[in-house]
């Protein structure tokens, strides 16, 4: 019972950092970022050639993932996304499905179509017990990891300057912009950094669940319940929403197998229904 | 610039919107090339192979296409779920015909397309509330949630559906009680044909009306069109509820000529295929899902057959490019050709 | 005396913003008023909430007697509410001809004719058409509207509204941004309309307010501030400081 609920825990905040990049695209730019997941994805498998091929520590790996994730963000969205931004949904949707395409037949080219894990540093592997339940150290490595993560994301949000321009920008462009906020260019240090954070948690993901080329189409479903319950323009929406979603996919598979992601869809349909702008927002209009 | 001055009003302006609702000849020869293809690929011409299985295969996932046309290209609602009443029509015939084993009424294939239009209708019809409101994000999601729980549904009732495995032992009866399916596929073809003529012809229609011009006006600005008293809403879960319908008819088209419905035709992918397939041939036009399907299936089995990676890679681009470069998919191309090559003639 | 419209208590607020500060405000039938404040006073906002687009936080709207504060955008203009638009908002892909078939077709209740195809009702296609030409846009009635210059656009915006036959026809400053050649077409447009038409005319322009109206109410953050005949206002001190001090009287 209580491991479920920390695995639970575990994965809702990988969730997190795996979807809060995009949680934040959207905010800011209305813009729908299918591709979210192959940032995560080109994250992870780095992390699995740092360390399967060349033999570099695990926790090299998390930093590099981060840096290359962000970098590759800094270059699409330079080059290719900022096109998009006055495009319609349809177009957006469309244009990041090709994406994720390009990018699973490109990591299955070379990588193969298998499913890739990596071994643990010896100091993250094995189990404790505490209060009675026996808990992965992994785990706690990464709930401990994405919880600093949390935090950090939320005081650079409450206490910088760049996180008021931010903010600004998020609760109305319009009004940023005439204010002299650079709203394009918080854009693409915000995407840059999502991209970083999702490649962070691809990299972390490799521990818990496996890499394979098909990652970005199998978790954009739960980056999209993630936004779609915690809403686009707060942190703590999709960080609660995550820790739901968790909990509730671990706990679902474990004592109910058979009814699977219905549980899932059927609470995204009904949250959706009931308050479009998020389960975890003010309502404000 | 035309310098004609109406001189009364409607002076011939009635004329020309009834005229711009006729049949174009490039629209005669579409149908009849439809036709021809049963005559080469028909095993009548030795030499030349039989395809006719796949070009039902196309019809169908035309058929598809063309129902999201009706909701996307006409009345701007996004849409990643109208997979699932293809899904459902395909599983409603299936499981029909198996119940009849080859007898009238069950397995009577107009009975079967029947049935499945009116479930997928009436499913479409409940689910239409849901994307009454909210942004296109919103949409996406409920229409996507609303397919993955169909899949899962599909998925769980062994009993019903046969579950991963698909339904089997699905046996059809002759259409009009006078046509076997045969082993070619001619029956199925013709048959496949002369259903998506009947629901392009409707469809046509539709978007040729009054109610047609609505739609349009709804997805130009709905703003307006409430406020000059177009009822939204209303016509949203009309043009819903017959676009889910008519994708019910292609799901069953596709389980009565292949004599099998499996989890494959109701799963997110199809509604995926179906509007990529609709965007690069070109929504708005009602030929954009056909030819786009057409075009779609033979470059999967040319780059497909040489590696299913290099297709998925190959489809990725295509999509990336159509959305950065080219406004409204292959007709698009292909008007933009016309008006410049007009332009031309004009020129002196 | 029997009001076409008339509002009471009427509030309106976003978060903090108090937009429509319990209005109550009544328009005898055949009306020519105008409705003039600051930039930012809650014109748009107070048009917003007659013709359904906003709900009023709280208070009352009644058209022709009847209460209509639940109604929704579409039920209020089939009952003879009709509008322009500050920023237009047109069917950028149809043509003129098109918007207004389908506006007078919705009138007609022939709108939801799905079999039939387009313009196979002579009668409201050459009511279109006649309605185009008394505007002075039939020349342009089968372009595509979104390629239409900027003051054709605002005609196309009044043609709309008065397509359908309207009792009460609120003009959110229907000349704004029109070039000043474009702008007496306008304008003898709303002049020229029947009498049987209550208006509501929003505007800064503070020569066209007093060539065209013969009542005005001054909202200033959201509240009435005065009303009266237009010789009234025109005198009325405390209406130059609060307004017409501030706004360079009558620009352009
Ligand atoms: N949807 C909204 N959400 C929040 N505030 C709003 C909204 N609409 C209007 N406001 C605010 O309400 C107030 C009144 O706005 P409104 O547009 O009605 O003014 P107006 O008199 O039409 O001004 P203008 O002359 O510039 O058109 C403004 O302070 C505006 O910022
Ligand atoms: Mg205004």
């Amino acid at each position: 019972m209580l491991t479920i609920l920390f695995d639970g825990v575990a994965y809702g905040m990988l969730l997190f950092v795996l979807a809060i990049g995009l949680c934040v695209t959207l905010g800011l730019m209305n813009f729908i970022n299918l591709a979210h997941g192959a940032f995560a994805m080109a994250g992870g498998y780095l992390t699995i050639v740092m360390m399967n091929r060349h033999g570099i520590s695990f926790y090299w790996g998390l930093p590099a993932a981060f840096l290359f994730s962000a970098l590759l963000g800094v270059i699409l969205e330079r080059t290719l996304y900022v096109h998009l931004y006055t495009k319609s949904h349809l177009d957006q949707v469309l244009f990041s499905i090709g994406l994720v395409f390009m990018a699973t037949a490109v990591v299955d080219y070379f990588m193969g179509a298998n499913q890739q894990t990596i071994n643990l540093p010896p100091s993250l592997e094995g189990r404790v017990t505490i209060l009675g339940a026996s808990i992965g150290v992994y785990r706690i490595f990464t709930i401990i990891l994405c919880g600093l993560l949390t935090i950090g994301l939320q005081f650079v949000l409450s206490k910088t300057r760049f996180g008021s321009r931010l903010r600004a920008a998020v609760d109305d462009g319009r009004v940023a912009r005439g204010m002299g906020i650079d709203v394009t260019k918080i854009f693409a240090i915000t995407f840059a950094f999502g991209s970083g954070l999702a490649g962070l948690g691809g990299a972390l993901s490799t521990g818990i669940i496996s890499m394979d080329p098909t990652f970005p189409l199998k978790y954009m479903i739960y980056f999209l319940i993630v936004i779609s319950v915690g809403g686009a323009t707060t942190i703590t929406g999709p960080f609660f929403a995550s820790l739901l979603l968790g909990v509730a996919d671990v706990a679902g598979k474990y004592y109910v197998p058979a009814v699977g992601g219905f549980i899932i869809y059927t609470i995204m349909v009904a949250v959706l229904i009931l308050r479009p702008q998020g389960l975890f927002t003010k309502a404000s209009r | 610039m035309s310098m004609t001055q109406p001189t009364k009003p409607g002076d011939g302006a009635g004329a020309r919107m009834l005229a711009g609702a006729g049949w174009r000849w490039y629209e005669v020869l579409f149908w009849l090339a439809a036709i021809g293809l049963f005559f080469i690929f028909g095993d009548f011409i030795p030499g030349i192979p039989t395809r006719l299985m796949l070009l039902s295969e196309i019809i169908s996932l035309g058929l598809l296409a063309l129902s999201i046309d009706l909701v996307l290209g006409y009345a701007g609602v996004v849409t990643l779920g109208q997979g699932a009443f293809f899904g459902l029509g395909s599983y409603v015939a299936g499981i029909m015909a198996k119940a009849g084993m080859g007898a009238f009424p069950l397995s009577d294939p107009l009975i079967g397309l029947a049935a499945a239009a009116a479930v997928s209708g009436l499913a479409g019809f409940i689910t239409s509330f849901l994307v009454l409101r909210g942004s296109d994000l919103t949409r996406l999601m409920v229409t996507l949630g609303v397919a993955l729980i169909l899949a899962e549904l599909a998925n769980q009732m062994r009993w019903l559906t046969g579950g991963a495995d698909g339904l089997q032992g699905v046996i059809m009866g002759p259409v009009l009680g006078q046509w076997d399916f045969d082993l070619w596929g001619r029956t199925a073809y013709l048959y496949s044909l002369a259903v998506l003529f009947i629901c392009f012809w409707i469809s046509r229609r539709i978007v040729n009306s009054t109610f047609g011009l609505s739609l349009k006006a709804i997805k130009g600005n709905a703003l307006r069109a409430r406020a000059i008293g177009v009822p939204v809403n209303a016509r949203l879960i009309a043009i819903y509820t017959i676009a889910a319908a008519i994708a019910g008819v292609a799901g069953a088209l596709l389980a009565q000529t292949t004599q099998s419905a499996s989890p494959d035709m109701i799963a997110f992918h199809r509604s995926a295929d179906a509007l990529l397939i609709l965007v690069f041939g070109g929504a708005g036009y009602l030929y954009g899902g056909l030819i786009g399907a057409g075009l779609f299936r033979v470059m999967q089995d040319v780059i497909g057959g040489i590696t299913l990676q290099y297709w998925q890679f190959w489809l990725g681009l295509v999509l990336v490019l159509l959305v950065l470069f080219v406004r409204g998919g292959v007709i698009g191309l292909l008007e933009g050709w016309r008006d410049r090559m007009t332009r031309k003639g004009d020129a002196p | 005396m029997s009001f076409v419209l008339e509002t009471q208590g009427l509030c309106k607020s976003f978060g903090g913003i108090i937009a429509t500060d319990n209005v109550s405000f009544q328009l005898p039938a055949g009306a020519r008023h105008a409705l003039i404040g600051p930039n930012g006073a809650g014109k748009t906002t107070f048009v917003n909430q007659l013709t359904g687009v906003l709900t009023p936080t709280s208070g009352k709207i009644l058209f022709q007697g009847e209460d209509i504060t639940g109604w929704s955008v579409r039920r209020r203009a089939t009952a003879g509410i009709a509008r322009t638009f500050q920023i237009n908002q047109l069917f950028a892909d149809l043509t003129p001809l098109e918007s207004v078939v389908l506006a007078i077709s919705e009138r007609e209740n022939a709108a939801s004719e799905w079999f039939k195809p387009l313009g196979s009702r002579a009668d409201i296609v050459d009511e279109a058409c006649a309605l185009l030409d008394t505007l002075g846009i039939g020349d342009v009635r089968e372009s595509r509207v979104g390629a239409l210059p900027y003051g054709k656009q605002r005609l196309l915006e009044i043609a709309l509204a008065l397509a359908a036959k309207p009792k009460l026809l609120l003009l959110d400053e229907p000349a704004a941004g029109v070039p000043e050649s474009e702008r007496e077409q306008i304008l003898d447009v709303v002049a020229r309309l029947p009498d049987s038409v209550a208006l509501v005319l929003i505007e800064h322009d503070m020569h066209l307010v007093f060539r065209f109206a013969k009542t005005i109410s001054v909202l200033v953050n959201g509240a009435l501030f005065c009303e009266g005949t237009a010789e009234e206002i025109a005198r009325d001190p405390r209406v130059r400081q609060v307004y017409l001090g501030e706004e360079d009287v009558g620009h352009g």
